[in-house]
């Protein structure tokens, strides 16, 4: 792990924990609803807490929206080139599509990142806290280097292809 | 029972449902306790630490999560659910229960209630922002309601009565504690509140102390015979105050807040939450200060960060002499992809303590609590 990746998801680590204190919150709006308060329009200000940043450099970052009764983790995952920017989308668009077997992830992003998670008290009450947060951080962990070893597996499949179908025309 | 708990303050664990539990009540005499889970209120009949709790009666009347459960002196006990009801159920002699509907007049969930010390009436907290206290009404045969509103601006979340009956301390997500009074004429009498430190008069519903915090106050308590509210705030604070305003603050150990406390003696409160084991505070010449955890599990967070982060290393040094257990040692690795061994010890409860009650008391000091948790667990701990 590098130096700065250290500290980076110590501190993701730490926010998600202090973030991850919700209670079940009946809707004060809406009769017998009960709803994540982050993702509804809300009239009480006072539901909804400080959203945390948390920046390692501005292609890496976690955006934790904290509310009474649910968290929306948004992360930025590294694109350096074109070719990552597709894979990342193909790739948290694959996860997307199965959103509902992954329980916390969230089927869109919220704009300007990659990937979302919502989790609700629904959650916290049938999971573990701290699984749930290291689930997340092995995510951030795991995802960069997926992404650069599907992008070397695409480097060389491309030159393999390239090289099958040019040798064609070398005499 | 399935885990492993070494330290000697829990003196019993009970898993009771797989569902959270987010209000539990023992009766008067410790032999029954109430627990909610879901839509129902479960009745279970104490078999004293060591043998599991019997089911006896479950009370489904409620179409929605049940918020909170008390059982008053007498035996009856009240459930109010997100439906916007509340029923108090009365014991019958064959063991079941007869509901009857308060007439809460709210109309967002209710979230939180509590009998009066004499059992008579009682007080349901509400998201629509109110407060109503409830007795009965003997002409109708029913229990009614009376309102407090003014000046509620959210969601109550805790409600606690002052041993006279009349003091209602009441904390909310508008981060603020107020103390009411919750005097109903012909069932309270002046005497009961007669050289009060917190005013002279108290009208049905006036506002006799109030305290912003700015975070969302979870639990609050009384400690009537010092004339004492404690409460814990969600940004991990426990807080003491008295009739004139001289506050005291104390900070969670562990950083994260607290869900509920109970007064131990006028000197010492148990508190417990989201780190999922209860600390004690205790009030030394300085000031409200930390005094211990109980049933904490050493830092097992930490050891398991440390072993990840040098996660090749230990491997390496982990080569086994027979190639078979490494082998298998592999395959069990890949198996546990969270990083977690196998035997990490664990605290009674597995997740956040959303309850605390007084188990047992001598002579005035609490020696033994109860607490529910979101696992599904009533734990007892001895202090």
């Amino acid at each position: 792990m590098s130096q700065s990746l250290r500290p980076y998801l110590t501190a993701v680590r730490y926010s998600l924990e202090a973030a991850l204190t919700l209670s079940n919150f009946s809707s004060q709006e809406v009769e017998r609803h009960n709803r994540p308060e982050v993702e509804v329009p809300n009239q009480s200000a006072e539901l909804l807490l400080q959203p945390m940043h948390i920046s390692r450099n501005e292609h890496e970052q976690v955006l934790i929206e904290p509310s009474i009764n649910s968290i929306r983790v948004s992360l930025k995952v590294k694109q350096a080139d074109e070719i990552e920017q597709i894979l990342v989308h193909k790739f948290t668009r694959f996860l997307e599509q199965r959103a509902e077997s992954f329980y916390i992830l969230r089927r869109v992003p919220i704009q300007g990142y990659s990937i979302s998670f919502l989790i609700t008290n629904k959650h916290t009450e049938s999971m573990k806290t701290g699984k749930l947060v290291d689930f997340i951080i092995e995510f951030m962990e795991e995802v960069d280097k997926e992404i650069s070893e599907m992008k070397l597996f695409l480097n060389a499949r491309a030159r393999f292809v390239a090289e099958a179908y040019l040798g064609e025309f070398v005499y | 029972m399935s885990f492993q708990t070494t330290d000697k303050s829990v003196l019993a664990a009970f898993k009771l449902v797989k569902a959270p539990i987010y209000s539990h009540c023992f009766s008067n005499d410790r032999s029954l306790l109430a627990i909610t889970c879901e839509t129902d209120c479960l009745i279970y009949r104490m078999n004293g630490a060591n043998a599991n709790p019997k089911l006896v009666a479950t009370l489904s009347n409620h179409d929605k999560t049940i918020t909170a459960v008390d059982i008053s002196i007498h035996g009856r006990i009240v459930t109010c659910s997100q439906d916007r009801n509340a029923y108090v159920w009365e014991p019958l002699s064959d063991g079941t229960y007869k509901p009857t509907l308060v007439l809460l007049r709210i109309n967002r969930a209710a979230t939180c209630v509590t009998w009066a010390p004499n059992g008579y009436k009682f007080a349901v907290g509400s998201s629509a922002r109110i407060i109503a206290v409830c007795y009965y009404e003997q002409e109708n045969n029913w229990w009614v309601s009376k309102h407090i509103k003014k000046p509620i601006k959210s969601t109550i979340n805790c409600l606690s009565w002052h041993a006279n009956g009349v003091l209602l301390a009441s904390g909310g997500t508008d981060g603020y504690v107020r103390v009411f009074s919750g005097f109903i004429k012909g069932l309270d009498t002046k005497e009961a509140v007669a050289g009060s430190v917190w005013g002279t008069k108290f009208p049905f519903g006036s506002l006799v102390n109030e305290r912003y915090h700015g975070a969302y106050v979870h639990d609050v308590k009384w400690r009537s015979n010092i004339e004492k509210i404690a409460y814990v705030a969600h940004d991990g604070t426990l807080n003491i105050f008295d009739s004139q305003n001289d506050l005291q603050s104390v900070n969670a150990p562990d950083g994260l807040p607290f869900k509920a406390l109970v007064w131990i003696n006028d000197h010492e409160i148990i508190c417990a939450g989201y780190s999922c084991h209860p600390v004690l505070f205790a009030e030394a010449a300085q000031g409200w200060k930390f005094a211990k955890n109980l049933d904490k599990v050493a830092d097992s967070n930490q050891a398991q960060i440390s072993t990840h982060t040098t996660g090749t290393s230990v491997e390496d040094e982990d080569e086994n002499p027979t190639f078979g257990m490494s082998a298998l040692k592999k395959f069990k690795e890949l198996d546990l992809k969270g990083k977690v061994s196998a035997n990490v010890k664990e605290s009674a409860h597995e997740n956040a303590i959303s309850e605390l009650a007084s188990f047992a008391e001598s002579s005035g000091q609490v020696t033994q609590v109860s607490s529910s948790g979101l696992d599904g667990k009533i734990v007892i701990y001895t202090i």
